[in-house]
């Protein structure tokens, strides 16, 4: 065997990384997706690499041009991302960062649902560190939710898994046709990951509170996995068609409440997630080729809008739009990067997004998708507004705060340059990237007048809107609430609930029961004796003519015998005998 | 800052070139459909400047969408400190 696991190279590449210092670490870790994506390129598709494991056969490497397109693009990436990352000392992030892309890269070679669930799981708990790496109260509450919920949405996906093996008795991993619960687990489980609503607070809460070269790393792989996944798995699920769109216009509305550039960028990762998963959902080769090669454009200009954001970040420790502005008069090519990732999310006409997200809409088109089409148009322009737009002009121009930085690191800039010139070059000459697309389909040709007037439109009516509603946009020292409110809030507010309810009752029932209720049996079966006496010997008090003060006198002693137990046996017996002789008079009268 | 001279892109001047030069870029979008013919796959989408027209819409619903909603979901950043 001579090919080599390209993800098997960087979780092994990853245990050197802790031996090795300074600038000879930084190549080292830019060095191993490099030769990672040669790996991929000479693997030949059709390739597997079987073990038996458990009774079953698991395949570690299945090679098809669904699993390269990812693997390169996943590799790039990593690639791209180490460059940025050249000047961080901290060789945790590293290590994290490596076993991360390494079992994304394992997950999308995986052959069978049992190594597929494998390096699912490593993938979560890796990812985890780079957000807890940043070392801040934040981060740290943000990291524990995120793998709490990762840990929820594995567990869906190992008990569809379990179900399906189960059922069909077969662990290999292919389209998934039948519908029943087994099914419907493992979606909800990938759902999760692809940072569907109401499943997605996990990612704006988690991304934003990474390191700046996280969250770089962090925008690409576990979306994208699991966009991957839905494709390979669940292509024409119509229910996806409806859980794209939503995702979509949710992944916009938000990002337009949101202040933390960060975050805004968080959130348009779901929206754009929203386009891929539509494509899955539509189903037809071109739609699905539409998902493949807009989630490879997407992790290019993502990477790139997230490294000029972190760029940002890294230079003036701040990252809201209302504590930034201006920064176009020093951060110049740090602006350009940025604003060529800008257009290209936006599918302006020259970039990767135009050459890629077009596949998707046509596909709708030729469907007859009338909904999803219109959603998908609607959601196009709402991106140029929130993502185009919004993240530039408040952070780099808008109202200037006298920030002076200058310009960020070398490595940085040749990093943002590198995937700026990959968002135009596959933007005017997507060729090769449509030469990766795994389905066979008519050639397709973005560029036509009609097609590229048409979206110019578009986006240039949405950039009059945004300055036209300027003061509605106005930026706000504020969060907006998601659905992580649930287990953030909702969690407290329920075990508050429960400490009124549940205590409340607990202290209601010690009053009732062991104050009310026991210490009244206890006085009864105490004073009842005595009390009885009194109110026998009361009669013969008053018959043997005693005063008042006599009487209460009589009382007081005959409750303390009681109460001492220091009553003669011989008093008691008359009583009983005066009561049996009672008895026997009222018995007889009858 | 009072002294230092404004940078170009803070003029008054450039920023009424800017808003024309939007307007004038619209305005030429808008008439490049003169030069081809619209090919319609439904129903609503034949007419002359449609997809301006749906960029204007949406946009601004999304904005006043998002404004309605940031009434009812918008809290102070130590909300959940």
């Amino acid at each position: 065997m001579t090919e080599l696991h390209p993800g098997f190279l960087l979780l092994v590449g990853s245990l050197l990384v802790p031996l090795l210092r300074g600038n000879l670490r930084s190549w080292y870790v830019i060095l191993l997706p490099a030769a990672a994506f040669y790996l991929i390129t000479r693997l030949e598709p059709g390739l597997s690499w079987q073990a038996h494991f458990f009774g079953y056969d698991l395949t570690f490497l299945r090679v098809d041009k669904l699993s390269k397109i990812f693997a390169y693009i996943f590799a790039l990436n990593g690639f791209a991302a180490f460059i940025y990352a050249f000047y961080l000392k901290d060789s945790t992030q590293h290590v994290a960062a490596l076993l991360y892309i390494g079992s994304a890269l394992g997950a999308v070679f995986a052959g069978d649902l049992v190594s597929l669930y494998f390096f699912w799981e490593v993938m979560a708990i890796s990812s985890t560190f780079l957000i807890l790496a940043r070392r801040t109260p934040a981060a740290l509450g943000a990291g524990y939710r995120y793998v709490l919920v990762h840990i929820f949405g594995g567990l869906c996906l190992l008990a569809g898994i379990l179900l399906y093996i189960q059922d069909t008795g077969s662990v290999a991993f292919v389209a998934i046709t039948a519908r029943n619960p087994a099914t419907y687990l493992m979606l909800l489980g990938i759902l999760v990951n692809a940072a569907a609503p109401p499943l997605s607070a996990w990612l704006s809460d988690a991304y934003p509170e990474a390191t700046v070269t996280g969250g770089v790393i962090l925008s690409a792989y576990t979306t994208k996995t699991a966009v991957y996944t839905l494709i390979r798995g669940f292509p024409g699920w119509e229910i996806l068609i409806v859980v794209g769109c939503l995702m979509t216009l949710y992944g916009i509305i938000y990002a337009l409440l949101e202040n933390d550039m960060r975050r805004i960028l968080a959130y348009s990762i779901i929206n754009q997630v929203g386009f891929m998963v539509t494509g899955v959902g539509i189903g037809t080769a071109m739609a699905l080729n539409g998902a493949a090669a807009h989630a490879f454009a997407h992790i290019i200009y993502k990477a790139l809008l997230w490294m000029s954001a972190g760029a940002v970040l890294h230079m003036t420790g701040r990252s809201k739009c209302t504590e930034l502005g201006g920064l176009y008069k020093t951060m110049p090519l740090t602006l350009l990067c940025g604003v060529i990732g800008a257009l290209a999310i936006s599918s302006f006409p020259g970039t990767s997004g135009f050459t890629t997200k077009s596949l998707i809409i046509e596909g709708a088109m030729h469907e007859h998708l009338f909904w999803p089409w219109l959603v998908l148009e609607i959601a196009s322009a709402g991106v140029f507004l929130h993502a185009g737009i919004k993240f530039p002009y408040f952070v780099f121009f808008a109202k200037d705060k006298g920030l002076r930085p200058g310009e960020t690191n070398r490595p940085m800039l040749v990093a943002m340059g590198f995937l700026a010139f990959l968002c135009i070059f596959l933007g005017l000459y997507p060729e090769p990237l449509y030469n990766l697309l795994p389905y066979e389909m008519e050639p397709f040709h973005a560029y036509s007048l009609a097609h590229v007037t048409t979206q110019l439109q578009l986006l240039m009516f949405s950039a009059l809107v945004f300055f036209l509603f300027l003061p509605l946009l106005k930026r706000t020292e504020t969060i907006a609430l998601d659905t992580d409110w649930f287990y953030r809030r909702g969690g407290r507010l329920f075990s508050a609930g429960l400490d009124r309810g549940l205590n409340g009752l607990n202290r209601l029932a010690e009053r009732v029961f062991i104050d009310g209720l026991v210490r009244g049996v206890s006085h009864l079966v105490q004073d009842g004796p005595a009390r009885l006496a009194t109110l026998f010997m009361g009669p013969v008090w008053a018959v043997s003519g005693f005063s008042a003060s006599r009487k209460r006198e009589e009382r007081q002693k005959l409750t303390q015998r009681f109460a001492s137990g220091g009553l003669s046996a011989g008093l008691i017996s008359l009583a009983i005998i005066v009561c049996a002789g009672l008895l026997f008079l009222f018995a007889g009268s009858r | 800052m009072m002294n230092e001279t404004k940078d170009f892109l803070e003029r008054p001047g450039t920023i009424r070139a800017l808003w024309l030069l939007l307007w004038a870029i619209c305005g030429l979008t808008v008439g490049l459909e003169f030069f081809f013919e619209r090919r319609p796959h439904f129903d609503i989408d034949g007419f002359f400047g449609f997809s301006a027209v749906l960029g204007f819409v949406a946009c601004a619903l999304l904005i006043l969408l998002a404004k309605l909603l940031g009434f009812a979901l918008k809290r102070k950043e130590n909300y959940y400190d």
